[in-house]
């Protein structure tokens, strides 16, 4: 094309200016942030002594390690989608309609799911009504309530609701490996098990990889909402998760430098992700065509 | 090969379609919980909390219509969801459209970069944000909220609108050259027209996310008047004393729109959800 020299970045210029300021310089400003502190209406510099601070906070310790436990969602997510796929690969009756199905919690608000689900939840909720009426009355436990069982509930929750989005990308994978490669394999005399090891499971590895980092970031830094929303943190401080301490920190008690401490932790943090993502994508067909 | 039918396939059928429907189940119940809670009077709900109700009461419906600014609440989503996906829009297929079809230095380190911005969840950037919207004298507006969804909308947008312009030949761009059009002519009156079902992908996507954020919402709209439909309904859970039936229909209506959007753009939405990953 004679496409002058200017003429491309006038055309990205708007999105630039959207991105700097929307990312650019807050991202600047947020590491200025964490260096300072507020005395008397004054910024001062004070170096790593917000870091310092938040490290010795046995609730922010907490927090990071209740994001560890999350990542026990991941693999079961990874399992069950890659099963459910199959499963419906495999053209059962209703195929279609199941997908359409499955998919649905995805789209849903997650602040609408959890607070049906915290309902369901209650210690006189729906579930422990069903617990009770079919007999199970040691299973009828304060869901949400206890310290124990709060964050195994949250997990659940979250499960239920970003699994589809999994059953959806590899399904939507599945579609594109060539049929010959399983009739092959039948011919050989593979089981379903080997059809799916040896099959399946390399043919998808790089989905497989996709949705394991996106899941992955999300337990570490998308489950702000669920939080929020069906416990706040509680019972004591059992569900508070990282991103609930950031927001704590800055809107509840007003200490906007710890805050920006952790939150450039969590960039960092997600940052190796990032690397992760991009080397991911490099492989894909988009940036060879860009050259 | 034949294939005949025998007593283990018919096994295989069955068991395959025992777990499809458990999961099946397991998705819907919270939804039909919802709904079939929001047609209950309270007395109803404590008595029989998970069938069917005796009638199809709607006044839960005409309550949670009338309490907490319910119609302010959802045109200031409303608001937020059309200005940015609207504006993320056009700036996205502008920046798209020199990624795919224009050459200048740093392309593909910017292209990166931006696409590193994905990654980034909005947690991080709340704090820095908020000090600089305090500056900016923008907290508590629209303009600055649709601000920040648009940057945040951007790069998932930029990326995806690049792989499709991507797949526009050539020859139709350098035919229309040949008559005379200029960049512009041919991003409005090519590109653009033969993007259509890309658009409508990203439209729905797009809306889809700023209809259901919660965070930005909270700490960017904190006016009565300016919140959005979903931290009103966030701050239901707090209160001591709660009328549930009310509540679900509320939740109801709030879902409403998102089911149908699904419904009639199904094919769009898997598209654009999985473009990320599947080629």
């Amino acid at each position: 094309m004679r496409a002058n020299k200017i003429e491309p970045f006038l055309f990205i210029a708007p999105a630039l200016a959207v991105l700097l300021l929307v990312f650019g310089y807050p991202i600047y400003r947020l590491v200025v942030l964490s260096l300072q502190t507020t005395t008397q209406g004054k910024q001062a510099f004070v170096g790593l002594s917000n870091y310092q601070i938040i490290f010795q906070d046995d609730v922010f310790t907490l927090a990071v390690r209740h994001n560890a436990t999350l990542l026990i969602c991941v693999p079961i997510m990874v399992i069950a989608a890659l099963f459910l796929a199959v499963l419906l690969f495999e053209r059962i009756r209703g195929w279609q309609f199941y997908r359409t199905t499955l998919f649905l919690p995805y789209l849903l608000p997650i602040t609408v799911v959890g607070l049906v689900f915290s309902y369901i939840f209650q210690l006189s909720g729906v579930l422990n009504d069903i617990l009770n009426g079919l007999g199970l009355k040691f299973l009828a436990l304060d869901w949400l309530g206890s310290t124990k069982l709060a964050l195994p509930t949250l997990m659940f929750v979250i499960i239920w609701k970003e699994m589809g989005f999994g059953v959806v990308l590899f399904l939507a994978r599945l579609m594109s490996v060539e049929e010959e490669l399983y009739d092959a394999a039948k011919i050989d005399g593979a089981n379903w098990w080997q059809l799916q090891w040896n099959i399946t499971i390399p043919q998808l590895s790089t989905v497989i990889e996709f949705f394991t980092v996106i899941s992955i970031v999300t337990m570490l830094s998308w489950v702000f909402n669920y939080v929020y929303v069906m416990t706040g943190g509680g019972p004591g401080h059992a569900t508070m998760v990282t991103e609930l301490y950031i927001y704590l920190m800055a809107f509840q008690y007003n200490h906007m430098s710890l805050a920006a401490a952790v939150s450039v932790l969590l960039l960092l943090v997600t940052g190796i992700f990032i690397f992760l993502e991009l080397y991911l994508r490099d492989r894909s067909s988009v940036m060879e065509a860009l050259g | 090969m034949k294939h005949r039918l025998t007593l283990r396939d018919l096994w295989n059928g069955f068991s395959r379609q025992i777990w499809a429907v458990g999961a099946t189940l397991l998705v819907l119940f919270p939804i039909y919980f919802m709904v079939v809670s929001s047609f209950k009077t309270q007395a109803e709900y404590i008595a029989n909390k998970w069938g069917l109700p005796h009638t199809l009461l709607l006044e839960n419906y005409t309550t949670a219509l009338a309490g907490g600014k319910f119609y302010q609440r959802f045109a200031n989503s409303s608001i937020l969801t059309v200005g940015s996906v609207t504006i993320s829009l056009i700036i996205a297929c502008l920046a798209a459209f020199a990624f795919a079809r224009m050459k200048f230095p740093g392309k593909r380190i910017l292209f990166n970069l931006i696409l590193s911005l994905m990654v980034i969840p909005p947690v991080v950037m709340v704090v820095p944000l908020f000090v600089s919207m305090v500056r900016w004298q923008l907290v508590n507006t629209y303009q600055g909220t649709i601000l920040i969804y648009t940057g945040l909308l951007l790069p998932f947008s930029i990326y995806l609108m690049t792989n499709f312009f991507q797949t526009i030949p050539h020859e139709i761009i350098e035919a229309a050259r040949m008559d005379g059009c200029s960049t512009l002519d041919v991003f409005w009156k090519i590109m653009l027209p033969l993007a259509a079902p890309a658009v409508i992908t990203l439209i729905v996507v797009n809306a889809l996310w700023v209809w259901n954020e919660l965070l930005i919402a909270l700490v960017f709209l904190q006016n009565d008047d300016l919140k959005t439909l979903m931290v009103g309904i966030s701050s239901l859970r707090s209160r001591n004393y709660v009328n549930i039936p009310a509540t679900m229909a509320g939740l109801t209506i709030a879902t409403i729109p998102i089911v149908i959007v699904y419904m009639l753009g199904q094919r769009y939405f898997i598209r654009g959800m999985t473009s990320g990953a599947v080629k």
